[in-house]
């Protein structure tokens, strides 16, 4: 759904800010890293730009630090709709090590609304340019909620009230 | 002359070739000993919640529904793939597959959810005493155990020094507010 809003909104070039919130650097050497012509992410048309103000997309790596709070915020506001916020690595996702320490204040959804997470501890370049072509919709998205349990527990009260109601047919029949 | 010079520069161009992968469209898988996305094993997870008590980032959390199930939540959103659970898994339960390509626009498609049906001792009601003592043995929770699965928070605390109250509190835990909004 987002993707396709994506697509419409964006037929273009794609013009990305770097958003450095209090990161290591290790996110943001993997996003230098994409730009290289190993990896050239030109060929989507994706252009690093030094100002908010020409971007559409932000690519906010770091959690977010009291001190940069408000300046994450003045740099989402400073950005021409329609914008999209890519969170890289996973103290942009959650928070990562730090998602309760006294001067984060646990991920860039707190600061700004992430639309799209890459998570990794750094990512590795393939993830983040597989983020990208997601929200172009040039690939389909492989990660889905897995629930796995060891045994039905306790016994299945759909069959138990079945073999209830069964029962009940009897009764009534013999009431009659 | 230029055209010499030119026709110079592009057999230059020419001799490394094409090195940009062409990734989105052709796969390219990770290299040996990635650590990828942890997966568990539910046939093999005994609960014993060790690692839970060994994430830097506290991404799994544990939750006892009641005497025989135990539920195990990873939250994958700020998991730094370090490995320490696979190391500290008795039962080597857990393994760092190569999956990397795991973007998502919905924080909850990276979680993984295990319930686990557990044992009960005769005499005592949950835990075994062990002969040996390791690291894993001495683990710091005994008892129940009832993170917040709804805050995605972890709670640092058993029934050992559990009251009834606290345990009313822990069903609407949030994280205390930051300052500098």
């Amino acid at each position: 759904m987002l993707a396709k809003i994506a697509k419409k909104c964006f037929p273009r070039s794609l013009w990305v800010y770097h958003c450095n919130s209090g990161a290591c650097n290790g996110c943001d050497i993997e996003i230098l890293n994409i730009l290289t012509p190993y990896y050239d992410v030109e060929r989507f048309g994706i252009k690093l730009v030094g100002s908010p103000r020409h971007a559409d997309v932000m690519l906010l790596s770091g959690a977010v630090t009291r001190p940069t709070l408000p300046l994450v915020k003045r740099a989402f506001a400073a950005m021409p709709g329609p914008k999209l916020v890519f969170g890289i690595g996973s103290c942009a996702v959650g928070g990562g090590c730090w998602f309760d320490t006294y001067n984060v204040t646990g991920g860039g959804a707190t600061a700004v609304p992430v639309n799209y997470y890459v998570p990794g501890c750094p990512p590795r370049p393939e993830a983040i340019i597989y983020g990208v072509a997601l929200a172009l919709g040039l690939v389909d998205k492989k990660a889905a909620p897995v629930e796995l349990k060891q045994v039905e527990f306790p016994i299945d009260v759909y069959e138990r009230n079945k073999a209830w109601e069964e029962r009940n047919v009897i009764y009534e029949v013999l009431n009659k | 002359m230029w055209l010499a010079s030119k026709i110079k520069q592009v057999l230059m161009v020419m001799k490394p070739g094409v090195v940009t992968l062409k990734y989105p469209f052709e796969p390219r898988p990770a290299p040996e000993n990635f650590r990828g996305a942890p997966h568990w094993d539910h046939t093999k997870c005994i609960g014993c919640a060790g690692c839970a008590e060994h994430c830097p980032a506290r991404t799994i959390m544990v939750r006892d529904l009641c005497q025989e199930i135990r539920v195990l939540l990873y939250d994958g959103s700020r998991c730094t793939y370090c490995g320490r659970c696979a190391e500290v898994c008795p039962e080597k339960a857990i393994v760092m597959t190569p999956r990397f390509e795991q973007a998502t626009d919905d924080r909850n498609d990276i979680t993984e959810n295990l319930e686990l049906f557990m044992l009960t001792c005769q005499r005592c009601g949950r835990c075994y005493d062990m002969e040996t003592t390791s690291a894993i043995d001495k683990l710091g929770l005994t008892g129940y155990r009832y993170d917040s699965l709804e805050a995605r928070t972890v709670i640092r605390k058993a029934t050992d020094s559990f009251r009834p109250k606290e345990l009313e509190a822990t069903e609407r835990y949030e994280r205390p507010g930051k300052t500098g909004d």
